[in-house]
């Protein structure tokens, strides 16, 4: 008789725990999220009030309406009755943050070396999975071990050989080694290990169709998954590649966003604390859009890809 | 048979095309990576600054190791790159624990189906986004939210609420510490733990279920099924993790006030950047750099060898798991061939 009661009082006070834990991890949750998001909203709201607005109290918690004259100084298209101190400030931010040329700039060299990458490393990756021959499994080999390799151990060398070269300010020492991602072909392999029919490739053969052929229409195609997910990641890398960019390009109009905010970030004098924070906001903007649009990618692409930039 | 007969017709007359296939991987990584790191190599034997094409032996070593050497300066030099190399541990270490327990803690709750979750992938996706975001900006953010005067936010905010004086966030050594440490821990802990969140997911859930039935609780279940399966993938993300902390350059490398980088914050990396970007390439301290880039070369070598070592065990596992499979149903088949043909 008491059985049943007993096991209903259990499944009852086991049903509340559940609840009660549920209930504290969600605060904790609730709690990282603002933490990872309250200082982009400041960021957004501090770049809609004015230098003289942010001076007098910079705990600004709302919206303020200055986002449009912000703009107009960073862009230097300030109204003919601006004051000295004002052009001077809008010179010192449009001469260093060029918005337009950043962008242009930085989508250059992210969309090439995306393209480069993926591209070259899916034939990579397909030449060791289809192909039998005597270095497959040293070429195999190679690419795992130098995978780990860090970028900046061979930086002194690599900026002294690009200086010897004559391509100082140019987009090839950051565009061209893109076609040589180790990690990308690591997880391209084995996407093709796990989900490449082999007799694909027999009977394209049968019919007749060239090697190349096959691998551009029939396999590239099948790789779309794996190539989406590491184009995400390989554009996101590339427009935040801060390090070589800053070694290469030394040219003002070319330099890229992530250049541009370190130097806002080096003024000592003229600072506008509005339009350095819109500059801020202007840099992150469109990569937390794209984002927000593809996080469903890239938070699922996070786990296969496996190597930490 | 025939699977034989064809894999001899396709390692006879397709092997060039692998090697035309895998031809511009070798030959770029050869021609940006290889042989920069070399000349590296080859810069560390050589001179600084206008003395650049001597050879110097193993002086740049002896130098910025042990403070000897015939350079001006050889003792700060030393000095200089022992408290980068300080630094980068302090740094790293300060990041990588807070990151581990907080990402660890949050993939158990979030793999753990008796807990009732609403907004999992809502959150999963907030907390990773500070990971994609540039670490440059990353840096002129907390810059401009944490500035050391009345004048930033931070401060602002605290002295509105009563503080006295406003704490030096970004020029005091040991706060600044603290700072780049929490930053850091802000733009990782959502990639590692999505990491080990796909770890414990691979383990298989009957343990749980068996450990459910046993009566087991949930601290139990964790320190005897998730944690020591997790071990793989834990070692994993160390050594990664590791590897990263080295490089660990734009965020110490941005975050001060004023024009240059601040002492307290220069890792090895920051210390290789400035020595061989010091002015023209007739100032810069290619030596030193080349020197101090073969160490972390070395360290990073020693790591990625451990990673390698554990990447190889579970691929042969794997491999020794299938040839038994196919052993043992090869028997099988022919046990039943054999009886049916009798």
């Amino acid at each position: 008789m008491s059985m049943p009661g007993q096991a209903g009082s259990n499944d009852a006070n086991y049903q509340r725990n559940i609840k009660i834990k549920s209930g504290l991890i969600m605060a904790v949750c609730i709690l990282l999220t603002l933490v990872c998001l309250v200082p982009i909203y400041i960021l957004i709201v501090n770049s809609t009030h004015t230098h003289t607005e942010l001076s007098e109290n910079p705990s600004r918690f709302f919206f303020g309406t200055a986002l449009g004259s912000n703009l107009k100084t960073l862009t230097n298209k300030l109204p003919a009755d601006a004051g000295k101190a004002l052009v001077r400030v809008a010179r010192q931010y449009s001469g260093t943050f060029a918005l337009g040329r950043g962008y242009i700039n930085s989508l250059i060299i992210a969309g090439c070396t995306t393209g480069l990458t993926v591209f070259f490393s899916a034939m990579t990756a397909y030449g060791i999975v289809v192909y039998d021959f005597k270095l497959k499994s040293a070429a195999y080999t190679f690419i795992i071990g130098v995978m780990m390799i860090p970028v900046q151990v061979s930086s002194a060398g690599f900026v002294r050989f690009m200086y010897s070269l004559g391509l100082i300010n140019n987009f090839i020492p950051l565009i061209v080694p893109a076609i040589a991602a180790p990690a990308v072909i690591f997880y391209m392999h084995s996407y093709l290990k796990s989900s490449f029919p082999l007799a694909i490739v027999e009977a394209a053969r049968i019919d007749g169709c060239s090697e190349f052929r096959t691998f551009l229409t029939i396999s590239i195609p099948m790789m779309k998954p794996a190539i989406a997910v590491q184009a995400i990641f390989a554009f996101v890398s590339n427009w935040n590649n801060y390090y070589t960019q800053n070694m290469i390009l030394k040219n003002d109009t070319m330099k890229t966003i992530p250049i541009m905010v370190s130097n806002v970030l080096a003024f000592d004098k003229n600072v506008d604390y509005g339009v350095n924070y819109l500059c801020i906001t202007l840099s992150i903007l469109p990569i937390v859009i794209v984002y927000f649009a593809l996080s469903k990618y890239i938070v699922g692409g996070v786990a296969l890809g496996g190597v930490k930039e | 048979m025939a699977s034989a007969a064809q894999s001899r017709i396709k390692s006879i007359s397709y092997a060039k095309y692998g090697y035309m296939f895998i031809a511009p991987f070798f030959l770029v990584y050869c021609f940006f990576q290889i042989w920069p790191l070399i000349y590296t190599f080859i810069l560390s034997f050589k001179g600084n600054q206008s003395n650049a094409s001597a050879f110097v032996g193993m002086d740049n070593y002896s130098t910025i190791l042990f403070g000897q050497g015939s350079a001006a300066g050889a003792q700060a030099t030393h000095e200089e790159f022992s408290r980068a190399l300080g630094n980068t541990f302090i740094l790293w270490f300060g990041n990588f624990i807070p990151q581990i327990l907080l990402s660890l803690i949050l993939a158990v709750w979030f793999t753990d189906a008796k807990l009732k979750l609403p907004g999992k992938g809502f959150f999963k996706v907030v907390m990773y986004m500070p990971n994609i975001i540039t670490a440059a900006s990353v840096a002129a953010l907390y810059v401009n939210l944490f500035g050391d005067s009345q004048y930033y936010f931070v401060n602002a905010t605290l002295m509105n609420m009563g503080m006295e004086t406003p704490i030096k966030f970004v020029t005091d050594p040991a706060v600044s510490k603290g700072m780049v440490m929490f930053i850091q821990t802000w733009l990782w802990f959502g990639n590692t733990m999505i990491m080990l969140m796909s770890g414990i997911l691979g383990i298989a859930p009957d343990l749980y279920e068996a450990a459910d039935i046993d009566g087991a609780n949930s601290m139990q279940q964790f320190f005897n099924i998730t944690l020591p399966l997790l071990q793989p993938i834990m070692v994993y993300t160390l050594v990664t993790s590791m590897i990263g902390g080295l490089q660990m350059f734009d965020l110490p490398y941005l975050y001060h006030q004023g024009a240059n980088f601040s002492k307290s914050l220069e890792t090895v990396a920051v210390y290789i950047y400035y020595n061989f970007n010091k002015g023209t390439v007739d100032q810069a301290n290619y030596g030193y750099a080349g020197a101090a880039s073969i160490i972390i070369f070395a360290i990073t070598a020693v790591l990625g060898s451990i990673t390698f070592y554990f990447n190889r065990d579970k691929d042969e596992i794997a491999k020794k798991k299938m040839r038994k499979r196919a052993e043992k149903q090869q028997k099988e088949k022919m046990k039943r061939g054999g009886g049916l043909a009798i």
